[in-house]
């Protein structure tokens, strides 16, 4: 299981989530994707986009000024 | 072909850069959130798929030619309103990258990463003399009106 990294805190709508699924393409099943994202509108619609697509939400964390870290599991 | 039955079919005709944005906004949104998803270029819309995307002689004959190049591709693509003789979009495009936002090149570069499907216009290519092989590569074929409606049956049809 290999760990890769995203940031997309300086990303808008829909380049967020369009970002956050062409790189959950490229890594294999049940790989982690950790994603740095600001809140509001990529943290509602990152997580939402990756489970509609079948993968999972592994965690949730806010880690400092409006910036979350979000981990996604390949499914 | 996503495998699922949430599709979203987009007529691109107007071939403003205003417009491109949007299509192409709502296009690669939709294919992020697992829509199946269509563009159908057609008319001025051709001049975003072109292969040579600046004032370029393109296609066959020579009325159709000078349109072409007077049209020129997609580096060349208008504003709706306040164009200035071609500045604005430019300008626009400075201003979406300096508050990061995606511009339309990189939308569209997005849009072939995630597999959209593109088509062209077989009427409106016949009147401008062009062919596929005037088109990037990712246009996967030239549509008329039927086979438009078998590829967009059962999802949303958007004109802009």
């Amino acid at each position: 299981m290999a760990k890769y990294k995203l940031d997309i805190t300086k990303d808008h709508c829909p380049m967020t989530f369009v970002k956050t699924k062409v790189e959950l393409a490229k890594i294999n099943t049940g790989d982690l994707l950790e994603i740095t994202l600001t809140g509001g509108e990529p943290l509602e619609n990152v997580p939402k986009s990756a489970s509609e697509q079948g993968h999972k939400i592994i965690e949730t964390k806010y880690l400092h000024n409006n910036t979350y870290l979000l981990v996604i599991e390949k499914g | 072909m996503t495998g699922n039955n949430k599709k979203i079919s987009i007529i691109s005709f107007s071939g403003d850069f205003d417009k491109l944005v949007a299509a192409f906004t709502l296009a690669t949104g939709s294919a992020a959130m697992n829509y199946e998803v269509n563009i159908f270029f057609t008319f001025w819309g051709l001049n975003a798929i072109k292969k040579k995307k600046g004032h370029k002689f393109t296609g066959k004959g020579l009325l159709a030619r000078s349109f072409n190049f007077l049209m020129g591709g997609s580096n060349n693509v208008p504003l709706s309103r306040l164009n200035f003789c071609g500045l604005s979009p430019k300008l626009m495009s400075k201003l979406m990258k300096k508050r990061n936002v995606a511009t339309l090149n990189e939308l569209y570069n997005a849009a072939k990463d995630l597999g959209i499907n593109l088509y062209a216009c077989e009427m409106s290519m016949h009147i401008l003399g062009l062919t596929l092989s005037d088109f990037d590569k990712e246009v996967k074929e030239v549509l008329g009106v039927p086979k438009f409606l078998e590829y967009s049956e059962g999802g949303d049809r958007i004109f802009i």
